[in-house]
Formats: structure tokens, C-alpha cells, sequence
């Protein structure tokens, strides 16, 4: 008996809709974030993450309300991130149904924020999400730092460091991407991976550059991640869920098929 | 008359996925989330999930007299299902935030897993988070229809260990063996998430809409 490693497919929703598409053969309507998620499901994922990308306050109600749909017809765990900055944020969104949600921007605004919401809701249902960019040169030892607002801004905090942080402030699990990496297809960023995930004690959910299922066989091989995240290959059909699963077993990795 | 299953809400994280997923699996049962001990006792069957610390539920069903509540579903034979720290919160005892007393129906204790080490003799990380193999050790009207060894979604840093063979429903291993299921009469308590457990899942929350202890 081993612990499966997990993947899982991102929808990126603003308003109510996915946005960079998604496309199954036999769906009508790519948009349904439920719907999707939906498929997902079926489809044999073992979460979905959810990433709001709304800007507007007024937009916040339909993300929950789109929580609240997805969570009474998917009956597999649901992260939600995207501009959690309070502790009511939370808690409205755990309320609607999500299991976990992931702070980014508010915890390096406030370290102390990520306390105080593992310390209220349990370190179970708080994921934290580091953006992280090499900063080192060729010749130097690697050095990543943590950038905020989508990979705009640089905080000149070390990715590891910061990691080491966050779980000592009681986040359940890491979820990190490589902004070198997204959305290049040129897989994730392995050196990373793994300096993180062998300095904290927590799950690491690897994000950023999957362009094939051997990418999704290095993060966990090579990387040490216990899960895997990845949008595109997913939702453009390059893959199906099954197809990946099957590949990473076929490498030797313990799966839920 | 159709049956009432209560949900316990006492105000903690998601406990309303439980309510949502025993919704879907329902035949014409009733499911009412609820922080009301009376609605509780008057409950044909209870649902007691839970998420976060246990001294935080400890405190709060104390505080609330939810747990003689519990205590009464209990005796009066009625079907219980306690879902994660509502699994823990049913033991004697448990380490977590330097020990608090629970509620005392299993004589089994709530341990943090600590730094084990996988086959690999790399550290396993904590919290245990994800889909792990859950071994039915006795034949039980709440496997029914669910393969032995199926995945059940868990989420947790403490597990509970000691409990008599007889009372260990499925088992589970992560670094060290520990109960995933405990059974005795009319309770069971899991320390896996059916209500997020797809399909496994939703047949165990079916199952037990439908045991008869």
C-alpha cells in the first residue's frame, strides 16, 4: 500500500468562465468551470485547482458561486486560489466548498496572514503558491527568487528560504511554479522541484512547463513533487488524464487508475 | 416517514461537502446540516465530519453539548459515521496540541506520524495528503460494492493507532500501519474523506444511508 501521486489539472476562470480555453471532443460549452471540472472527474483526476483570475470585487460572487456548483457535483478535492486576502476569504470559500485554497501575493504581503489561517482553518486546507524565478547566473550556485502578481514583481526572497518559511508557519502544501518555465513547454524546472521539495516537510505540487507526460515522470522522479499540475496539454486534448496516469505507472510511479 | 441524516456543522472548514455528497447518493432521505443537539438526538442517522485541529472541535462540541449529543446517537443505537477528525475525536485520546482528551468510544489514540521513512528511506511528508489504499480487514455492510484495496482520498498529520483487531475496519499504511476505518456496532469512522473520494467514496456515504447495525 503506497500514496498515489496526484494529477492535477488548473482551469484558469475569470468571471465564471474558463478562460485559455478548454477543449473535449464531445462538450459544447468549454467555458462551464463546472462543467469541466466535471470531465476532469470522470476523466479520473485526483483534484482540480482553481485559480481565480478576476479582477473585479463584484466578480468575487460569481467565483463562489461557481465553488459552490463545482462542489456539489465533483466529489474530488478542489483548491482554490486567486486573490485570498483575508481571512473572511477563506472562509467564504470553504463555506462554498473548497477544500484547500492557496495564498500567494497576501503571504509575502503578511507573512503572519498564513498563520493565522492554518492556525484557524488547520494547515490541511492551506496552500501556499510560490511564483519562482532563477536569479543565479551560469557559473553560480542555483538561486531562485519569489516574484508576486503573476510573475511581475520581484520580492528579493529566496524561493527556499521562503518555502522553509511558509511551512513553519503551518501552510499544509507548496504549490510551485517555475516562471521560467510556464508555458513554455520545455517541462518543469527539475533543479527547483527538487531544492524545494527536499527542504520542507510538506506535499510539493509541481506547475509550470509541461509540454509531455515524460515532464509529469520527471517532476516526481527527479523533482520529488507528490503532485503534479499542468493546464494545457490537458485541456487542448493533447493528452487525457488516463493516458498520463497510465505513463507515469508505466515509470514505475504509484498511480490511482 | 422518511429518514433524517444529520450532518454536524460546528463551524469548521468545508463540512458542508459531506452534507453536498450525501445529497447525491440520498433515496429519499433527509439531510439537514446542523449545529442543534436536539436535531441531532431526533436524527435517524449522523454524519460527524471534521476538519482542522482536534482541540478546536474538542472544545467546540464541549462548549455546545454537541458531544453528550454524539454520545446519545451512540447509545441509542442509531447509525454514526465519523469522517476524519470526527473519526479522531471518537478515541480516547489524542497527542495533537500537547494532548486532549476525546471523546472515549474507541479505547484507540490520535498519534502525529512524525518523521518515518518510506521503503525508499526518504522522509514522507506530513500532511498525509492524497489517495492511499485502504485494506478491508473484515468482511462490513459499509464495503459493499467497494473493491478491497480501493484508494480513499486522505488528508491528515495525526492517525489513529492502538485499537483491538476486531474494531480495525480497513487499514492503512503510510510509514507506519493505522486504522483507516473503525467499526463497533452502530459506529463507523474513517479517517479518509468519502465525500471527496469519487466514486469509492459516494458508494461508502450510500452504504451507509442504507446499514442497519
Amino acid at each position: 500500500m503506497t500514496l498515489a501521486k496526484r494529477i492535477i489539472p488548473c482551469l484558469d476562470v475569470d468571471a465564471g468562465r474558463v478562460v485559455k480555453g478548454v477543449q473535449f471532443v464531445d462538450i459544447r460549452d468549454a467555458g462551464d468551470p463546472v462543467e469541466v471540472a466535471r470531465r476532469y472527474n470522470e476523466a479520473g483526476a485526483d483534484e482540480i485547482t482553481f485559480l481565480d483570475i478576476t479582477a473585479s470585487h463584484q466578480d468575487r460572487d460569481t467565483t463562489l458561486d461557481t465553488v459552490e456548483r463545482m462542489a456539489s457535483q465533483v466529489f474530488i478535492p478542489l483548491t482554490v486560489g486567486g486573490g485570498v486576502r483575508t481571512l473572511q476569504d477563506i472562509r467564504n470559500l470553504l463555506n462554498a466548498g473548497a477544500d484547500k485554497v492557496s495564498i500567494n501575493s497576501a503571504a509575502v504581503r503578511d507573512p503572519d496572514f498564513v498563520r493565522e489561517a492554518a492556525e484557524r482553518f488547520g494547515a490541511q486546507c492551506i496552500v501556499v503558491a510560490i511564483d519562482a524565478k532563477k536569479v543565479s547566473g551560469e557559473s553560480e550556485r542555483n538561486r531562485w527568487e519569489i516574484f508576486t502578481h503573476g510573475g511581475r514583481k520581484p520580492t528579493g526572497i529566496d524561493a527556499v528560504e521562503w518555502a522553509q518559511r511558509m511551512t513553519d508557519y503551518g501552510a499544509g502544501e507548496i504549490l510551485l511554479t517555475s516562471m521560467d518555465r510556464d508555458g513554455t513547454k520545455n517541462g518543469f524546472d527539475i533543479a527547483l522541484t527538487r531544492a524545494i521539495s527536499d527542504a520542507v516537510p510538506v506535499p510539493v505540487i509541481a506547475s509550470g512547463g509541461v509540454g509531455n507526460l515524460q515532464h509529469l515522470v520527471d517532476g516526481v522522479i527527479q523533482g520529488g513533487a507528490d503532485a503534479v499540475l499542468a493546464a494545457s496539454i490537458f485541456h487542448f486534448a493533447e493528452y487525457t488524464i488516463g493516458e498520463a496516469k497510465r505513463f507515469m505507472r508505466n515509470a514505475g510511479i504509484e498511480m490511482r487508475l | 416517514m422518511s429518514e433524517t441524516v444529520a450532518v454536524l456543522d460546528y463551524g469548521m472548514g468545508n463540512l458542508h461537502s459531506a452534507g453536498k455528497a450525501l445529497e447525491r447518493v440520498a433515496s429519499g432521505q433527509r439531510i439537514l446540516v446542523t449545529s442543534d443537539p436536539q436535531q441531532l438526538r431526533q436524527a435517524d442517522r449522523v454524519v460527524f465530519p471534521g476538519v482542522g485541529a482536534i482541540r478546536h472541535c474538542m472544545k467546540v462540541i464541549t462548549e455546545t453539548g454537541l458531544d453528550r449529543a454524539i454520545l446519545d446517537v451512540i447509545d441509542a443505537g442509531k447509525p454514526l459515521l465519523g469522517v476524519c477528525v470526527g473519526m479522531q475525536a471518537l478515541m480516547d485520546f489524542s497527542e495533537e496540541n500537547q494532548g486532549v482528551d476525546c471523546l472515549g468510544v474507541f479505547p484507540g489514540q490520535v498519534t502525529f506520524f512524525g518523521e518515518q521513512h518510506g521503503d525508499t528511506g526518504q522522509r514522507l511528508k506530513v500532511p498525509h495528503m492524497g489517495w492511499n489504499q485502504v485494506r478491508q480487514m473484515h468482511p462490513h455492510p459499509m464495503w459493499a460494492g467497494i473493491a478491497d484495496d480501493s484508494r480513499f482520498y486522505f488528508v491528515h498529520s495525526y492517525c489513529v493507532t492502538g485499537l483491538p483487531d476486531e474494531q480495525v475496519s480497513g487499514g492503512c499504511e503510510y510509514g507506519i500501519q493505522f486504522a483507516a476505518a473503525a467499526t463497533r456496532r452502530n459506529v463507523f469512522a474513517v479517517q479518509f474523506h468519502p465525500e471527496k473520494s469519487a466514486d469509492a467514496g459516494l458508494q461508502l456515504l450510500e452504504n451507509f444511508l442504507r446499514w442497519q447495525p
